[in-house]
């Protein structure tokens, strides 16, 4: 490892819009002949960060320093003379043409000769170890093979700075052991190596250093073999707290909601939820606890109408009249008119729960303007209900009639979990409903569900924070690649057993990768 | 820095674009508003060069080419002016809540077309036959059906296949040119020419011969603002418009709303073309329409989806169009002029949302200087 840094930044800040600040003053340096990973949780910033190295965006703030001098990097191209080669997360290759083809793409070398090109890209597939069939078209290939070439063009370019954005999120376990043994070779012949990741496992097994981002702020860098799991853990995603969330015991607890063997195919063909059996209880709350994508967003798409159902059954009981219901294949108009009182925040709350260019106002209607027989809206109701949320959330905004897309992230929650539970349903889908939010705001939204849970009703709590989840819920199912890998009592159970069951199918390849 | 002197000569752009959402409605109405001026300046000054007039003079020409001795109670040219307006008016709003759900509706011309030729083939085959009350509720109803039949077609691919709507109505627009040439081919006899139908024109009041096709469409302003604001089906389609996922979640039936915004934009558009052939040529050719359906396109979006301000954006652009045309006569020039004039103010205005909705920042200070 030299001393001069291939790559310094300095108090580097990036906005979009007013509001979001994907970076702010991060300071962050790497050395030729090193891994240095950049760890973080989604939408911690790390691709931003990295995106500005490489000459997608440009900073609004800070400077940026390669081999000692100040760099001004404002297009991949500059990036490139730089010898700065980025691997993104989404492939950009010419699917019909052949890897050489791809390789020698855009390279202004005089002459086009592919037989020398051809020699050229196969001394470098020999030097670090790649597998690859140079005349092979992209379409036929794996996603492995395909990455392949992503990281031969860019050495191809004579990059000696590559950043690889989660290389791994698409790999078998077998192929990450192969990528990364060829970024050890990398590093060992001098290159530096920046790879962006939240799998704690890999930062530990290949790097030799770990910045840390949170939030979009740099928190530190650690050597890795100083280091230890739990201190990543606790860089990450802060402190270690004691969150005090009430929790009472469910009474009267009857069953609301049972799913029954249900399977769902997504349009590429992938299982995306195989089997799935669970209940719901009165008030209870249920948590979902998984890896981000493994099938928790379906799932309460399959609830609430939204998702096809290859086979299963979901059943729901009416806490009146005792009937049991079928909600399968019914769309949300269907179930809402079978007086199923269902109740759904989605993940996606500007793109799906709510309309953000549209006041409050108008975003209260959403569930209830069909309500009479007139052809015109009733503006009076849910401007009174707008009112109520506003003033009983504390909501800070300048008028009912605001847009939701300018307020805060925080706020937009509190208006759509406040028009969701004005709805008074009987069963409440909840995704993610504290992600981004700041601490109070988190509590706020924690009350209302367990106020909810009073009522009697059936809470379904989708969470990623384990800390929560275990303060939460009261039962607490844990899904795997669409599996339910088991279901835990949340008063007894512990971080570390739901954090081995969430990754038990995956655990056999991961440990692979470790070594 | 230790190594200053080695900085490379700096490359960072001096202009930045940021976008922002923050300009109060207000101050982005003083921008648009502003460029308007300033429009008014550099036509006033275009104008000059070109008539050797002064500026006065040349917006007095303008005046009069528009409005005529109006002050003397001779309201003929406002009419004149004011059906202009009327027609470009009904196009746009036709295409307002087809914009709204953001499905791009590039049809109103061939939709125009249609509800047109409707009408005249009533005009012309049952003139004789139907008394002068039930002549006009036929026309109407088979101008409508025509128009959203031709709107119709575009908004069930769309809605079952998922095909293009802008390419859709693009090409509907030729078959309805083709068609109304072949009915010419037919009833014009050697000349492909229908000669004005007697039978079945809308009523002149006073001196205004307009009066029915000005009334209609300012009715339907009022009716469209309220429908788009107001009414339930107005509201769905803004939601099918900002977002088809939280149409879905919320258990909006998308296709029917793509379907029935759809029949109703047609429709407008055969009404449209109704209003110019019962209403104005009491003939047709494929020039029926004269390209105001993709002018209408514009218009639409420079009222920001509003009615009212698109009617207040229509007056102004005719004025200068019919205005500036006055001028460019009175030089000896042909009305080329005129169309390069409304563009370069069409220009302005759409050019000016850009500082509406970001802005340019220069390069920002360096945190270290170099000694």
């Amino acid at each position: 490892m030299s001393t001069q840094p291939a790559i310094e930044l300095k108090n580097i800040t990036k906005r979009f819009g007013a509001k979001v600040i994907a970076n702010k003053n991060v300071n962050l340096t790497a050395y030729r002949g090193e891994i240095l990973s950049i760890l973080g949780e989604n939408g911690s910033g790390k691709t931003t960060l990295m995106n500005m190295i490489s000459g997608i965006y440009f900073p609004d703030e800070g400077q940026i320093f390669i081999d000692g001098n100040e760099a001004v990097i404002t297009s991949p191209k500059d990036a490139f003379s730089y010898r700065i080669g980025m691997i993104h997360q989404h492939f950009k290759l010419v699917e019909v043409f052949s890897a050489a083809e791809n390789i020698v793409l855009g390279i202004d070398e005089g002459k086009y000769n592919l037989k020398n090109s051809t020699a050229e890209i196969k001394k470098i597939s020999e030097q670090y170890g790649f597998d690859l069939d140079v005349n092979k078209k992209i379409y036929s290939m794996s996603v492995s093979e395909k990455q392949t070439v992503e990281i031969i063009k860019v050495l191809y370019r004579g990059a000696d700075i590559l950043i690889l954005d989660e290389p791994t999120a698409v790999l078998t376990p077998q192929e990450t052991q192969k990528l990364f043994a060829i970024l050890r070779r990398m590093r060992d012949d001098g290159k530096c190596i920046i790879i962006i990741t939240h799998k704690l496992h890999e930062v530990l097994s290949l790097s030799d250093r770990v910045s840390v981002l949170r939030k979009g702020e740099y928190v530190g860098t650690v050597n890795t073999a100083e280091t230890s799991e739990n201190e990543l853990t606790e860089m990450m995603v802060g402190k270690k707290i004691s969150l005090n969330i009430q929790r009472d015991e469910p009474k009267n607890a009857e069953d609301r909601l049972v799913v029954n063997k249900l399977t769902c195919v997504d349009r590429a063909g992938t299982t995306v939820l195989d089997d799935v059996s669970f209940t719901a209880k009165s008030g209870e709350i249920l948590g979902i606890a998984g890896i981000a994508g493994s099938g928790q967003r379906e799932l309460l798409e399959a609830i609430a109408g939204l998702q096809h159902l290859s086979s299963g059954e979901i059943y729901y009981f009416d806490p009146k009249t005792g009937e049991k219901e079928n909600l399968k294949d019914k769309t949300p108009m269907q179930i809402r008119n079978m007086g199923v009182r269902l109740s759904f925040v989605p993940e996606d709350r500007l793109g799906m729960g709510l309309v953000g260019n549209m006041d409050i106002v108008d975003n209260m209607m959403l569930r209830s303007y069909r309500k009479g027989h007139s052809a015109f809206l009733e503006r009076k109701k849910p401007k009174d209900l707008a009112m109520k949320i506003i003033h009983d959330l504390e909501v800070v905004t300048p008028s009912a009639s605001t847009p939701v897309r300018r307020l805060s992230g925080g706020n937009v929650q509190k208006v759509l979990v406040g028009r969701e539970i004005a709805a008074s349903p009987t069963v409440l889908m909840v995704a993610y409903p504290v992600r981004g939010l700041d601490i109070n705001s988190s509590y706020t939204i924690y009350n209302l569900l367990n106020e909810q849970k009073e009522k009697g009703v059936a809470i379904v709590f989708v969470g990623e924070d384990l800390d929560v989840l275990v303060e939460l819920c009261d039962r607490i199912m844990v899904i795997g690649s669409g599996k339910i890998n088991g279901i835990v009592d949340g008063r007894t159970a512990t971080k570390e057993e739901i954090g081995l069951l969430m990754t038990k199918s995956k655990q056999e390849g991961a440990e692979d990768a470790n070594e | 820095m230790s190594n200053a002197k080695e900085i490379k000569i700096s490359r960072e752009p001096l202009l930045k674009v940021v976008k922002r959402d923050d300009m109060p409605p207000l101050k982005a109405w003083l921008v648009r508003f502003g460029t308007l001026a300033i429009s008014f300046i550099i036509i006033g000054l275009f104008s000059m060069a070109i008539s050797g007039k002064s500026f006065g003079e040349t917006y007095e020409i303008m005046f009069m080419g528009v409005f005529g001795r109006i002050f003397e109670g001779k309201l003929t040219m406002l009419w004149k002016y004011l059906q202009e307006v009327a027609m470009l008016l009904a196009l746009a709003l036709a295409l307002t809540p087809a914009f709204k759900m953001k499905f791009w509706n590039c049809g109103a011309e061939g939709q125009a077309l249609m509800g047109g030729l409707a009408a005249m083939i009533c005009m012309i085959e049952l003139g004789d036959i139907l008394s002068y009350p039930v002549l006009i509720a036929v026309i109407a109803v088979t101008s409508i059906l025509a128009g959203a039949v031709w709107g119709l077609i575009p908004a069930i691919f769309k809605a079952f296949f998922n095909t293009n709507e802008t390419l859709f109505t693009l090409m509907m627009n030729y078959i309805a040119t083709q068609i109304i040439a072949y009915y010419l081919y037919i009833k014009g006899g050697g000349s492909n020419v229908i000669n004005p139908v007697s039978a079945g024109n809308f009523p002149t009041v006073g001196t205004n011969e307009y009066f029915v096709n000005i009334t209609v469409v300012t009715v339907i302003t009022v009716i469209m603002f309220i429908y788009l604001k107001y009414s339930k089906q107005g509201y769905e389609i803004s939601v099918v418009g900002e977002s088809q996922n939280t149409a879905r979640y919320i258990g909006i039936n998308v296709k029917k709303v793509i379907i029935r915004t759809m029949a109703i934009s047609g429709a407008l558009c055969g009404v449209t073309g109704m209003l110019l052939v019962a209403g104005k040529d009491h003939s047709i050719n494929a020039n029926l329409v004269g390209g105001e359906g993709f002018t209408a396109i514009l218009m639409s979006w420079l009222g920001q989806f509003n009615p009212f301000i698109m009617a207040v954006m229509i007056a102004i652009i005719t004025f200068i169009e019919i205005g500036v045309a006055k001028v460019a006569d009175t030089a000896l020039l042909n009305s080329s002029f005129s169309s390069i004039i409304v563009g370069i103010v069409i220009l302005m205005l759409v050019g000016c949302e850009f500082f509406i909705h970001y802005s340019v920042k220069f390069r920002h200070n360096k945190k270290e200087v170099e000694a």
